[in-house]
């Protein structure tokens, strides 16, 4: 059995990736645990950089390499790609459209005892506001290992949102997997679960406690927030009476935002959105316990669905 | 060191550069002409005598590589491209227009160009980027960034000269254009960075201090950095903001600013003489 933790398939992936192709390079803040790019450094020591805590600099020396002909892979928390180095990101990555890969660890609340500054609940809004940028974000290890397959061909930087712990396997490990693609993962035909990340084991934990109340629901992981598959999320929207988006992330801007983006135009059944009210994190002593907290639970997803339904009776 | 006709030679392509960013400005449009001037020298000193670049085979991969950090003075980048022929002269014109092929700051899309730059303070980072890519590859390339005497107040110049340093980036050379004066005013009224020299010194470069006019000595300056093992070396040129347009010459006003027709004869006159000295 693989090991459910996606930094270690990360790891693994990226180290693969290495040996595959010598145009790899890691770039690394003090984080190299965090994030398992230590696994590179260990194997190539001459394609592995320690840029220090500087993630400004780490961002634009990543475009330089990529201009030289690299695939640079750059390796921080989250919140410090997107957020502390997001000029950088944008200006001296994505406006060249350059082959570099941005892994953001740490995603989400994942970060549970650091509390709101390692914590990154509006990254993906960030992300999904600039032009050339693809966003991604694994369910499990299995998709995350074959995420990092497509690292060295897809054109253009990539944010890869990471979560930092161990996530339940939920994708089927021998099904195809392509970014810019959703992929359904439960049929249903009363309600339509768009999630992404840790919530998608969570949502097909709602569909299940639905379905024990006479409620069928599909699950589809949406594991591309951009490009979003606009024409598989408008299928997947149709013929059912509710709509529900599950994130780990801001209600502003994330996949709830993007889902709604797609729909629109069309006619579709309503929408409510599972995510981070309008607020930072805080620190918590357990995982767990901290998505209680924020409502980022299985609970959550079937009574908002359930809520969909009533008000459709009404 | 350099033969007195090389150096004639450099600064009278100098002379040319400078025209060619009044003549891209042109009159009414506004444009950064006192940060272009002051890098004239250097830039022709770069693109015309000391990089190894081949203007048929701009992407040669072992070719030298210039980055404008400062980026808001590409008309002197462009000008230095026209005068090569990588960038068609008809496209002059087209500078910060809708339709024509010259951005307001360093693009991919133009021809010769090698990087984005212009969000201050980036310029040097991608320069370390490049040049650790570049010694990964065995190429013999050599990595130039020309930064602005006010960017360097960003704090990510020093987070890429400590890192320079930290992995003995000899392939890179910085080049700080002090030219004392920046958007709004003086330098040393706006941020004064004091020991200039001193400090990158003490990030572990080696820093040298030249007149950035004098084309002998930034050649001569730009050979030593090249001989220098080990460490990056900075060149820290004293220029004049607006250099060679006497009214540009040492003030913020002709920082970003519009030459008026009487502005715009004069300067191109004053160019042409001083050229026509150096004969």
């Amino acid at each position: 059995m693989k090991s459910p933790s996606l930094r270690n398939a990360y790891g693994e992936a990226l180290v693969a990736l290495g040996r595959k192709d010598d145009r790899v390079m890691a770039l690394e803040a003090d984080l190299g645990k965090s994030t398992q790019s230590v696994m590179f450094q260990t194997e190539f020591p001459d394609r592995y950089f320690q840029m220090g805590i500087a993630e400004q600099d780490m961002m634009s020396t990543a475009a330089g390499m990529a201009l030289a002909g690299m695939i640079p892979f750059v390796h921080t928390f989250a919140i410090f790609a997107t957020g502390r180095a997001y000029d950088q990101l944008r200006n001296s990555v994505c406006v060249p459209n350059l082959p570099v890969r941005i892994c953001g660890s740490s995603a989400g609340l994942s970060d549970f005892g650091d509390g709101k500054t390692h914590q990154s609940v509006e990254d993906v809004a960030l992300m999904r506001a600039i032009p050339n940028l693809t966003v991604i974000c694994p369910a499990d290890a299995i998709e995350t290992t074959k995420m990092m397959e497509h690292m060295l061909d897809w054109p253009g930087p990539v944010y890869i949102r990471i979560n930092r712990n161990d996530l339940p396997f939920v994708t089927p490990e021998n099904e195809p997997y392509a970014i810019g693609k959703v992929s359904l993962l439960r049929q249903g035909r009363d309600v339509a679960i768009f999630a992404a990340g840790v919530m998608v084991s969570k949502a097909l934990e709602a569909a299940t406690t639905l379905e024990a109340d006479g409620i069928s629901a599909r699950v589809i992981n949406v594991s591309t927030i951009k490009p979003l598959d606009r024409d598989a999320v408008i299928r997947y929207a149709a013929g059912v009476n509710a709509i529900v988006t599950a994130e780990e992330h801001t209600l502003i801007g994330g996949l709830g935002s993007a889902v709604v983006e797609a729909l629109r135009g069309v006619a579709h059944a309503p929408v409510e959105f599972v995510g981070v009210t309008d607020r930072f994190g805080t620190s918590a002593e357990r995982y767990d316990i901290l998505m209680e907290r924020y409502g980022l639970t299985a609970e959550a997803i079937a009574a908002a669905a359930k809520t969909i339904l009533r008000k459709n009776d009404k | 060191m350099a033969k007195p006709d090389e150096i004639r030679r450099i600064q009278r392509i100098a002379c040319d550069l400078r025209a060619n960013v009044i003549k891209m400005i042109g009159v009414g449009k506004v444009g950064h002409i006192g940060g272009s001037c002051s890098l004239a020298e250097i830039a022709a000193a770069l693109y015309f005598s000391k990089m190894r670049i081949d203007p048929n085979d701009m992407k040669n991969k072992d070719r030298d590589r210039f980055l404008l950090s400062k980026g808001h003075t590409v008309p002197i980048q462009y000008a230095a491209l026209i005068e090569m022929g990588v960038i068609p002269r008809e496209h002059s014109s087209g500078l910060k227009t809708l339709e024509g092929n010259l951005q307001g700051h360093p693009d991919m899309k133009t021809p010769g160009m090698e990087a984005v730059t212009g969000s201050l303070g980036q310029g040097l980072s991608i320069g370390v980027g490049m040049a650790l890519a570049l010694r990964y590859k065995k190429s013999p390339a050599r990595v130039y960034v020309a930064m602005g005497d006010g960017e360097i107040a960003e704090g990510q110049i020093w987070e890429a000269a400590m890192a320079a340093a930290r992995y003995k980036l000899d392939s890179l050379t910085g080049i700080v254009d002090r030219n004392g004066f920046q958007a709004t005013g003086a330098t040393r009224d706006i941020f004064e960075i004091p020991n200039l020299v001193e400090k990158w010194r003490a990030f572990g470069w080696n820093a040298l201090h030249v007149d950035g006019h004098d084309v002998a000595a930034v050649l001569n300056a730009l050979d030593e950095a090249e001989a220098t093992k080990g460490v990056p070396t900075v060149i820290v040129a004293d220029t004049v903001k607006g250099k060679g347009v006497s009214f540009a010459e040492n003030t913020s006003a002709f920082h970003n600013a519009s030459l008026t027709q009487a502005q715009y004869d004069q300067a191109l006159s004053e160019i042409a003489e001083a050229k026509r000295i150096l004969q």
